[in-house]
């Protein structure tokens, strides 16, 4: 309770101090080309104690696809469209624009906004909602979803989650290892589990409503589920060796899992219904990292069978497997994109640990990163965007990164080290 | 000399061993946790997200009480006798470092690994933990596998002499819980290692 009062104080402290964001900072690598400006004005408003229009703003600007106009070079404050002279923002040159005013007080605010056609000088979307004060940064996320999604066609994924690990030195060689959640900006942290010893590879069910992931709690590896909302969990693994890397089939009903019960690790699947297990891979080498395709039938695992690690596909029932990457020395920990499409994967190369994509057509490989110590890929659910976990000297944040490599977005937190996001579907 | 030698053909025996099972065939357990006070976990109530699928739910979390101070016992071999705290004593030395990506022992940590598999031989009832971890490259599951294979490499060479396998537990940690922070060789060749854990009798 006190960790949560203090995250929302520091919320609360930033949006009265400064415009920029305390939790997170937006990092852009590289000039985005073909990036559509938009201009977010300003919503009017009297009392919200949430910029509204601010967040809107932050959330397209690290979507990689559009160039977000300046506030100072703004040729007016419009709050709704009859009041917008669409000729000075076209000089200014925005394709878009959005305009918007959150009214009330009390608790209880009346929000409006509207997306506006720069060059026809019309409405492509308005919404007018409700929304509670403490619900603002999710009405702001919402809007921004409605905006993307009416701008590219594709899902918007900011009011969506993210689970990660974070852990903060407790004084002396004692750590205080965390299973946290927040919203996709990095903001309202929550904590699910925490633990002395570690944990490890959260893994969101489907619906969104579980979280499996790796404690050694018990000072050996288990694999827990836990049910989100009520904090209830049950440990379906935890045999001889290692119990790792939980990955959840798509139709939520199996997890695929890392066991070295009989031996060297091997991947399988568990059924959670039924807790049969089934054994899938049974090479003497190093099999682990398993994650599935979006339709099931297949799943990508890390191995070392060949000498180093490399990504090989089996099906999901068993049989042969086959290896996907030739390219570089090291290449692990690969998931599918949302299209099933392309592979995301941790790609060493000498010292560096970088993200990189696969497509499974061309099997070209296409390095994002730019970092030494990048890892933990996971793919936003619309497929447009990849979190990973970085590293600067001994500190540990996440960072987003577009799909083409050129938009990054940083999440610095305020302590300890951050890694292995999983984006909620 | 001989013993040495002796040693050595065990180390390169251990890499054929090392991809057979080490560990106890214990009851593989499928047991419902949740009515469990689990170590580490006390329950606290948060403020959910509204709408989100969080709200007004219990939340586990809260990082006070009993559980947290569950550190671990790597100091208890100190306990056992003056053998184990003489910087001339093989059994002083605890902790057997590895190269890069490797989890063949060398030379250098054999004789220690032989000296603590003769206390072990000796003192029956005597358990350790052996601790495989790595450094921090590469991905985190690939390097939980590397820190066993590490863990079992040590295993192999101590059943080899005559330990029983009962004495032995097996744990990786890969790089979760490194013993240098930092990310250079000094910080990763510090990390490559395997922890001989004494337990409590």
């Amino acid at each position: 309770m006190g960790f949560c009062k203090r995250v929302l104080f520091l919320g609360l402290l930033f949006l009265c101090t400064s415009p920029s964001y305390a939790e997170l900072t937006i990092e852009v690598t590289e000039g985005v080309d073909g990036a559509v400006p938009v201009a977010v004005v300003p919503f009017a408003s009297q009392s919200a104690p949430v910029s509204i229009s601010s967040i809107v703003n932050a959330d397209l600007a690290r979507s990689g696809f559009f160039k977000m106009m300046a506030e100072q070079g703004m040729p007016g404050r419009p709050s709704n469209a009859g009041a917008v002279n669409f000729k000075d923002w076209q000089a200014a040159g925005q394709n878009y624009m959005v305009v918007g005013q959150v009214n009330g007080g009390g608790g209880q605010y009346d929000v409006q906004f509207q997306l506006l056609d720069v060059f026809k000088g019309g409405q492509m979307l308005g919404y007018r909602m409700n929304s509670s004060a403490e619900d603002l940064r999710r009405t702001a996320h919402h809007i921004s979803d409605l905006i993307f999604e009416k701008l590219t066609g594709k899902k918007g994924v900011f009011s969506g989650r993210i689970a990660y690990i974070t852990t903060s030195n407790q004084g002396g060689k004692q750590q205080a290892h965390q299973l946290q959640v927040a919203d996709a900006d990095g903001f309202n942290p929550q904590t699910v589990a925490a633990s002395v010893e570690p944990l490890m590879s959260p893994s969101w069910s489907p619906d969104g409503k579980k979280v499996a992931y790796v404690s050694f709690e018990r000072k050996t590896a288990a694999i827990y589920v836990q049910v989100l909302a009520t904090g209830a969990r049950t440990r379906v693994a935890e045999f001889p060796g290692i119990n790792g890397a939980p990955a959840w089939s798509p139709d939520g009903s199996r997890l695929a899992l890392t066991l070295s019960k009989d031996g060297s690790p091997d991947i399988f699947v568990l059924n959670l219904g039924t807790r049969a297990l089934t054994k899938l891979t049974k090479s003497f080498a190093i099999d682990t990292e398993p994650s599935w395709s979006p339709d099931g039938n297949s799943i990508v695992f890390t191995s070392d069978r060949g000498g180093k690690p490399q990504l090989y596909l089996v099906s999901s029932q068993g049989g042969q497997e086959k290896r996907l990457t030739f390219s570089g020395d090291y290449n692990a920990r690969g998931s599918f994109s949302p299209d099933g499409k392309t592979l995301v994967m941790v790609h060493g190369n000498g010292n560096d640990y970088r993200i990189a994509t696969m497509e499974l057509s061309s099997r070209a490989i296409n390095v994002l990163t730019s970092g030494r110590s990048d890892e933990s890929p996971s793919f936003a659910p619309n497929g447009t965007m990849i979190l990973y976990a970085s590293k600067k000297g001994r500190t540990g944040f996440l960072s987003a990164v577009s799909l083409d490599g050129k938009m990054q977005q940083r999440l610095e937190f305020k302590s300890g080290e951050v890694r292995e996001p999983a984006w909620a579907p | 000399m001989k013993l040495n030698k002796t040693l050595v053909a065990l180390a390169l025996s251990t890499l054929l061993l090392s991809a057979c099972s080490d560990t106890d065939e214990k009851d593989a357990s499928l047991t419902d946790g949740s009515q469990n006070a689990i170590s580490g976990i006390n329950d606290a109530s948060t403020s959910g997200l509204k709408g989100s699928g969080l709200n007004g739910s219990e939340m586990n979390g809260g990082m006070n009480g009993s559980g947290m101070n569950g550190m671990s016992n790597g100091d208890y071999a100190s306990t056992l006798g003056p053998e184990f705290n003489d910087p001339n004593n093989p059994l002083s030395k605890r902790t057997i470092y590895f190269m890069l990506d490797s989890s063949e022992v060398m030379p250098d940590f054999i004789p220690v690994i032989g000296a603590h598999a003769q206390y072990l031989i000796a003192n029956p009832a005597q358990r350790v933990t052996l601790e495989g971890n790595a450094d921090e490259r590469g991905s985190r599951e690939y390097n939980i596998a590397l820190g066993e294979q590490r863990a079992k490499s040590v295993a192999g060479l101590m059943k080899a002499q005559g330990v029983s396998a009962s004495q032995l537990d097996i744990v990786s940690y890969g790089e979760e819980k490194p013993a240098a922070f930092g990310s250079d060789e000094a910080a990763w060749e510090r990390n490559r290692r395997v922890e001989i854990v004494y337990q409590p009798r």
